[in-house]
C-alpha cells in the first residue's frame, strides 16, 4: 500500500489541471436541460474533446487518453476543482462508451465511439418504461425482425436526457413468448426516425431533463443491435454496473460538494448567524463519508488495476453516494435557513449557490440506476447470501 | 498510488485467521471471564509465536519489525475472534517503549515479543486503563510527562465493566524525577501519537467484529422460520442487514487509509485515525444492534454468543475517544482549519 502519487500522476495531473485552468469557462453554463444549455455543454464538450480530455479513461483507438483508472480519478478531481461544467453525454461516455466497447462489432465502434467522444451524437437513456422502472425485466416495448430492419413498437419513459439527445439505447422485447428478462435485445435507436415522438417532461426543478418517448412502427437497422439477439439482458446490466459503479459516479463530485458544505459553515458561522448544535457534527460526518467514498473507489481501482473484478460491490456504492449526497444538500439547507428556498433570481439570493438546484437533483440519486431499494435486495441476496424467497 | 495490500500482507492475515478460528473457540473466549485476571499468559506465549505482540517491534528485539500497514489486517482478525488478551494495548505500549529511550527497549522489548512480559500505557482520554493488573511495565502520563514505572510501585482498583472480557482500574501512583521518561514538546508528541495508534487498533479490531456480527445475524436469519419461510427473506431483514454492510465497508476503506498514515506518519494522521474510529465504532455498535434485533428475543439470552462481540463493540467504542469525540476532533480540525478541507486527493503536484 502507497497513498503517495507516484511522479508521472504528479505530471499526469499538473497538464489536466493547466489545460481546464485555460479552457473551462469562466461564466457557468446554463443548465443542460434547456435548449440553449444543451447545445453550449455540446460545444463545451467539442472543445473537450479537441484538448484530448473528453474520454480520458478510453482507449486511444476510440478517441481516448488510454488513461488507466488511477489517472481517470486523477482528471476527475481536477475537473470538478476547476468547476467546469457538467457532462451532457454522461449516458453516453460512461454508460454505452463502455458496453460498445465490451459487446460492440468493430463496425459499432467505430461507427458510435467518435461521434460520442466529440458529442455530436448524445445519447438518453431508454430503460424504464411505465410499467417497468427498477424491474427493467417488466419491460414490453418490441423489436419484430422484418427483413433487415426491426420494427418498434411501445414507450419509453423518464428518459434521461431524452428531451435533447439524438440517440436513445434501451431493451427491447424480440420474443413475444419470452417472460421476464428472458427475450429482451439491446438496441440503438435514432430519435430523428420516422414514427418516434418525444414529449419532454418536466422534472422537479422545472427543465426537460428527461422525456417520454413514443415509438410507433419505428424501422431501425438490424446493425444497430447490440450484443446477441435476445441476450440484451446479460449487456444491459453491464451497463448498469457502470452506472451504478464507479464510472459515473467520480469521488470527485461528493468531495468537491463536502468542500463547499464545509465552506459554508464556515461563512454561516463567521456570519454570526445561529447554527444548530447538530450541524457541525453532521458537517463533519458529510467530510468523512465523503473521504471514506474517495477511498473505497481507490481501493476498488487498485483491486481492478491487480487484474481484480468487481460485481455486485457495485450496489453498495449506489446506496453509499446517492445518501450521502442527500444528506449534505440536507445539511446546507439547514444551514442556509429561511434562505434556502430562494431562485436564483431573488434579490437575496447572493451567496445561496446552487445548493437548492443541487438539492432536487440529489433528491433522484435514490430513485435511478435502480433505487435503493433494489440495491438493498441485491446486497442481502448477492453478497451477504440471504435467500430470495 | 496502490491502495492494496501485498499478497504477503493477506497470507499472513489468513494466517491468523485460521490460527483464531481453530484455537481460539467462542467457549475458550467466555471461560476467561470466570477466571481471575481474565487473561490466559499461556494463550498469550503461543500469539507470541506467530508474532502478534512482536508486530511493531524490530527484528533487533526479536520483534517482526512491520509496520501498521501489515499489523492492521491482523488486529481485525483478533476482532473477528473476540480476542481478550491485550493485543490493543501492546500495539500501543511497543512502539511507544522504542521512541521512549534506548534502556527501556534493550530491558523490555524482547520480552514482550517474546509473550514474556506485558506494557500498558495510560492516557488520559481513557477514563480507566485496561489490562494493568498484568502488566509488568506501566507507562502512566501526568500531563506532557510520562513516567515509566514496575508493577510494584503502583496501586491498582478494579473497575468492574459491561464486557466481561475487560479489565479495567484505576491507578494510584507517586512521580518522581526518576521514573520520568518523557516531558515537554516530546512527551506530548509520545502521548498524541499513542492516542492515534490506541485509537487505530481499536477501529481495526472493530472491523472484525462487525464483520463478525454480520455473519452471526446472516447465519440466524438463514436458518430460523417464521410463518413458514426463513427470516432472512424478509425485505425488512435485508435492508437492515444490507445497511450495515455499507456502513462497514465504507469504514473499513478508512481504517486501512489510517493505518497508512500511521506508518509513514503523514500531516493528516490524527483526522485520518479520527475517521478510522468514528466510522469503524459506529459499524460495528450498529452491527450488533442489527444483528440483536435478527435474533430477537434469543439473542437478548446469556446464553446466546452474540453479546460476546455486541459487548466487544461498546468497550472498543469507548476505548481511545468514542464516536462522538473522534468526530469532534475532526471538525476542529476540518472546519476550524487546523487541516485544510483537501485531505486525500488533490495534492498539489
Amino acid at each position: 500500500m502507497d497513498l503517495n502519487y507516484t511522479a508521472e500522476q504528479d505530471a499526469f495531473r499538473k497538464e489536466a489541471r493547466a489545460w481546464l485552468e485555460a479552457n473551462v469557462p469562466r461564466e457557468p453554463l446554463p443548465s443542460f436541460d434547456t435548449r440553449e444549455g444543451f447545445e453550449a455543454h455540446r460545444a463545451w464538450e467539442k472543445q473537450l474533446n479537441a484538448g484530448g480530455w473528453a474520454m480520458v479513461p478510453w482507449p486511444v483507438e476510440y478517441g481516448g487518453r488510454g488513461a488507466n483508472l488511477l489517472e481517470w480519478l486523477i482528471f476527475e478531481e481536477e475537473y470538478y476543482r476547476a468547476g467546469a461544467p457538467g457532462r451532457v453525454n454522461q449516458n453516453g461516455i460512461f454508460l454505452l462508451g463502455p458496453t460498445i466497447m465490451e459487446y460492440g462489432t468493430p463496425e459499432q465502434k467505430a461507427r458510435f465511439l467518435p461521434k460520442m467522444a466529440s458529442s455530436e451524437e448524445v445519447w438518453a437513456q431508454g430503460w424504464s418504461e411505465p410499467n417497468a422502472g427498477s424491474d427493467m425485466a417488466a419491460i414490453q416495448a418490441s423489436a419484430v425482425l422484418d427483413g433487415d430492419h426491426y420494427v418498434i413498437n411501445g414507450q419509453k419513459t423518464w428518459a434521461s436526457r431524452g428531451a435533447y439527445a439524438d440517440w436513445l439505447f434501451g431493451m427491447f422485447r424480440t420474443d413475444p413468448d419470452s417472460e421476464r428478462h428472458r427475450g429482451l435485445t439491446f438496441v440503438l435507436v435514432p430519435l430523428d426516425l420516422p414514427g418516434v415522438t418525444v414529449r419532454p417532461i418536466e422534472q422537479l426543478d422545472g427543465e426537460a431533463g428527461f422525456a417520454e418517448v413514443f415509438l410507433n412502427d419505428v424501422r431501425v437497422p438490424v446493425e444497430n443491435q447490440l450484443g446477441e439477439v435476445n441476450r440484451g439482458w446479460d449487456v444491459a446490466m453491464a451497463t448498469a454496473g457502470f452506472e451504478r459503479g464507479l464510472m459515473l459516479r467520480s469521488p470527485a463530485r461528493f468531495q468537491n460538494t463536502a468542500r463547499k458544505l464545509v465552506a459554508l459553515y464556515r461563512e454561516t458561522a463567521a456570519s454570526g448567524q445561529p447554527i444548530d448544535a447538530g450541524l457541525r457534527d453532521t458537517v463533519a460526518r458529510c467530510w468523512v463519508d465523503a473521504e471514506a467514498y474517495t477511498l473505497n473507489t481507490y481501493q476498488t481501482v487498485s483491486h481492478l488495476l491487480a487484474g481484480g473484478k468487481i460485481g455486485s460491490e457495485s450496489s453498495l456504492n449506489k446506496i453509499f453516494w446517492s445518501e450521502l449526497d442527500l444528506r449534505m444538500h440536507e445539511a446546507a439547507l439547514s444551514l442556509l435557513g429561511a434562505r434556502a428556498e430562494l431562485l436564483p433570481q431573488a434579490p437575496a439570493a447572493e451567496g445561496v449557490g446552487d445548493w437548492l438546484d443541487g438539492y432536487l437533483f440529489a433528491l433522484s440519486g435514490p430513485i435511478y440506476a435502480g433505487t435503493n431499494e433494489v440495491q438493498r435486495n441485491i446486497i442481502a441476496e448477492r453478497i451477504l447470501g440471504l435467500p430470495r424467497k | 498510488m496502490n491502495f492494496g495490500f501485498s499478497e504477503d500482507q493477506l497470507l499472513l492475515q489468513q494466517t491468523v485467521h485460521d490460527f483464531l478460528a481453530s484455537e481460539l473457540p467462542v467457549d475458550e473466549v467466555r471461560k476467561l471471564w470466570n477466571e481471575d485476571t481474565g487473561r490466559s499468559a499461556e494463550f498469550w506465549k503461543r500469539l507470541a509465536e506467530i508474532g502478534i505482540p512482536g508486530l511493531l517491534i524490530s527484528e533487533d528485539h526479536g520483534g517482526l519489525g512491520m509496520n501498521e500497514i501489515d499489523g492492521v489486517l491482523l488486529i481485525e482478525e483478533t476482532g473477528r475472534a473476540a480476542l481478550a488478551e491485550p493485543v490493543v494495548q501492546t500495539s500501543v505500549a511497543a512502539p511507544l517503549i522504542t521512541a521512549l529511550s534506548s534502556s527501556l527497549a534493550d530491558q523490555w522489548l524482547a520480552k514482550i515479543a517474546a509473550g514474556e512480559a506485558l506494557a500498558v500505557v495510560q492516557h488520559d482520554v481513557n477514563a480507566f486503563t485496561s489490562d494493568a493488573h498484568v502488566a509488568d511495565l506501566l507507562l502512566l502520563s501526568h500531563g506532557d510527562e510520562i513516567h515509566a514505572l514496575s508493577a510494584d510501585r503502583v496501586s491498582l482498583t478494579a473497575q468492574p465493566a459491561n464486557d466481561p472480557s475487560q479489565r479495567l482500574f484505576a491507578i494510584d501512583w507517586t512521580r518522581d524525577d526518576e521514573t520520568r521518561v518523557a516531558s515537554g514538546k516530546a512527551g506530548r508528541a509520545l502521548l498524541a501519537i499513542s492516542l492515534d495508534r490506541g485509537a487505530l487498533a481499536c477501529a481495526a479490531q472493530q472491523l472484525g467484529v462487525a464483520d463478525k456480527l454480520i455473519e452471526l445475524a446472516v447465519a440466524y436469519a438463514c436458518e430460523r422460520k417464521q410463518f413458514g419461510v426463513q427470516i432472512g427473506s424478509f425485505q425488512a431483514v435485508k435492508h437492515m442487514l444490507a445497511d450495515v454492510k455499507v456502513r462497514l465497508e465504507y469504514a473499513r476503506s478508512l481504517v486501512y487509509r489510517a493505518a497508512h498514515s500511521l506508518a509513514r506518519d503523514t500531516r493528516g494522521r490524527s483526522v485520518d485515525v479520527s475517521c478510522a474510529k468514528a466510522a469503524a465504532s459506529e459499524a460495528a455498535v450498529a452491527a450488533g444492534r442489527i444483528a440483536l434485533q435478527v435474533h430477537g428475543a434469543i439473542g437478548y439470552t446469556w446464553e446466546q454468543d452474540l453479546h460476546v462481540w455486541m459487548r466487544r463493540a461498546w468497550s472498543l467504542d469507548l476505548a481511545w475517544g468514542n464516536s462522538a469525540w473522534h468526530r469532534a476532533r475532526i471538525a476542529d480540525a476540518v472546519i476550524d482549519g487546523a487541516l485544510p478541507a483537501e485531505n486525500f486527493g488533490y495534492s498539489a503536484p
